[in-house]
C-alpha cells in the first residue's frame, strides 16, 4: 500500500512537472505503463492469470480474445449502472477512459485455451441451436451475429471459450442485469432471445460455445 | 479404511439414530490425530487453524498440497508434511467430510475497532490501490465454495499469518491467485481483514 501510494505521488509529480497540462489532456493520454501493469494484475486476479476466466464464488468471465469494443462498452455500462453486478460497478468506477481502452486492448490480444469444465452431454444440441437457431421459438441463429467461430465483432461479444456457468448465468438472468435504468443500450438486442430460450437450451448453447477456440 | 468403512456401515445399522459422522469420530484414530493440534472440537488451537465447517474440497486440496510439499510455509513444513505423509486419499476424503460437517464457531479474537474497515475491504476491495474484493471468490459471508476456503470466524493469527506468508513468497495450492492478492495488501489492510473475519459467523 505504502509503496503504491508513493508511486502514485511520484507519477503525479513527474507528470505535473514535465507536462503541466490540463486534467482533461492527461485523461486522454495513455496510462503510464506501471499503472497499466498493476491494473492488469488486479483484473487477472479474478479473471484468470491469462484472462481465461475463473470460478470464484461468482463465475468470472473470460476476457481473453474479447472484442475490445464490447469490453469498453461493458465497463461503461457498469459505471453508468446500465449493467448491474455485485463486484464490477465498484471495480470500474475508478477507471479512466484511457485505462479502459488500454485494458480492453490488452485482453483482446490474449488467446489462452478455453477454461473448460462444461458438461458435454448436450453439446450437439447446443451446436444446432448456435448454427440454426430455434425458428419455432423465435430464437435466431447465434452464429448470425456472433460469427460461425463465436469470435463476435465490434460490440457483439466473443462467446468462444466463455466460462460455462457465466454464460448460463447471463442468459438466464439477462433482464435482471443488463439494460437497467432508462437509457436503452445494445443489450436490448439479446433480451427477447434470452427470454425465449429454455434453461436446458441455454445450458446446451453455453456448453457448446465454452469449448470453441 | 475398509475396516473403518465396515465399522461405519455396521454401527449405522445398529444405532440408526446416531449420525454416521459422530460414530466415526468417536471411533477414529485418524480424527484424534488431527484434533491433538486442531482442538478437540476441531475449532482450532494456537497456530493450528479451525477445521470445523471448512469446505471439504478445500481440506482435501490442502492435504494434497502438504503431501506434495507445494504448501511450504514453516508451520506446514514442520507439522503438516509429516502429518499427512501416511494418509491415504480415502481417509483424507472421509476426514474432510467429517470436519466439514462440524458447525464452526467464530474465534472472535480480532480488534473489534478494525472490523468495519475490514468489512469494507472484504466486500469492495480498494480499487484505487488494485486491492481486489475478497467477496468475489470467498462469498458474501466468507463461507467459501468448492475448494475456496471458508474464512469467516478463523483466528486472527491464522488469517494474518497466511496473508503474510503469501506476501513473503511461500506457496500453497498451485494456480491460486492469493500470492497476487497478498502482494498488494499492506500491514494495515491485513490487520483489518484478519480482525473482521475473526468475528464473522
Amino acid at each position: 500500500m505504502k509503496a503504491i501510494g508513493l508511486r502514485l505521488i511520484l507519477h503525479t509529480a513527474v507528470l505535473a512537472a514535465a507536462f503541466s497540462m490540463s486534467a482533461g489532456a492527461q485523461e486522454r493520454m495513455a496510462p503510464a505503463s506501471g499503472a497499466l501493469e498493476a491494473k492488469l494484475e488486479y483484473c487477472k486476479t479474478c479473471h484468470g492469470l491469462s484472462g481465461q476466466g475463473y470460478l470464484g464464488y461468482f463465475p468470472m468471465p473470460r476476457l481473453a480474445g474479447q472484442q475490445p469494443e464490447y469490453l469498453e462498452a461493458q465497463l461503461k455500462a457498469f459505471i453508468e449502472r446500465r449493467r448491474t453486478n455485485p463486484i464490477m460497478r465498484n471495480v470500474a468506477h475508478v477507471l479512466s477512459p484511457s485505462m479502459i481502452s488500454a485494458l480492453a486492448n490488452h485482453f483482446s490480444h490474449l488467446s489462452p485455451p478455453p477454461f473448460g469444465g462444461a458438461p458435454r452431454g448436450s453439446i450437439a444440441t447446443g451446436k444446432m441451436i448456435y448454427e440454426d437457431g430455434l425458428p419455432e421459438s423465435n430464437v435466431p441463429a447465434c452464429s448470425a451475429c456472433h460469427g460461425a467461430d463465436g469470435h463476435g465483432q465490434n460490440e457483439i461479444p466473443r462467446l468462444a471459450g466463455q466460462v460455462y456457468p457465466y454464460m448460463v448465468g447471463q442468459l438466464t438472468g439477462w433482464a435482471n442485469a443488463r439494460g437497467q435504468g432508462t437509457a436503452v443500450d445494445t443489450s436490448a438486442i439479446m433480451a427477447p432471445t434470452a427470454h425465449n430460450l429454455t434453461r436446458s437450451q441455454i445450458e446446451a448453447v453455453a456448453a457448446y460455445v465454452s469449448y470453441l477456440h | 479404511m475398509k475396516r473403518i468403512g465396515l465399522q461405519i456401515a455396521i454401527l449405522a445399522m445398529v444405532a440408526s439414530t446416531v449420525s454416521i459422522v459422530s460414530v466415526w469420530a468417536g471411533e477414529s484414530a485418524a480424527v484424534r490425530n488431527c484434533t491433538w493440534c486442531h482442538g478437540t472440537g476441531a475449532q482450532g488451537y494456537t497456530v493450528a487453524p479451525r477445521l470445523a465447517g471448512q469446505r471439504p474440497q478445500y481440506i482435501m486440496s490442502q492435504i494434497r498440497s502438504f503431501h506434495e510439499h507445494t504448501r511450504d510455509n514453516p508451520f506446514s513444513k514442520q507439522y503438516m508434511w509429516g502429518a499427512v505423509a501416511a494418509l491415504n486419499p480415502y481417509t483424507a476424503r472421509d476426514l474432510a467430510a467429517y470436519f466439514a460437517s462440524i458447525p464452526p464457531k467464530p474465534a472472535n479474537d480480532g480488534d473489534a475497532s478494525l472490523a468495519s474497515r475490514g468489512r469494507t475491504i472484504y466486500m469492495d476491495g480498494i480499487p484505487e490501490a488494485n486491492i481486489v474484493s475478497c467477496y468475489a471468490c470467498h462469498g458474501p459471508n466468507a463461507e467459501g465454495i468448492r475448494d475456496i476456503p471458508r474464512l469467516g470466524g478463523l483466528a486472527h493469527f491464522y488469517i494474518k499469518a497466511r496473508l503474510e506468508q503469501w506476501e513473503q513468497g511461500y506457496h500453497s495450492t498451485p494456480g491460486s491467485p492469493m500470492p497476487m492478492v497478498a502482494t498488494h495488501l499492506g500491514p494495515e489492510e491485513v490487520e483489518a481483514l484478519a480482525s473482521y473475519l475473526s468475528f464473522v459467523r
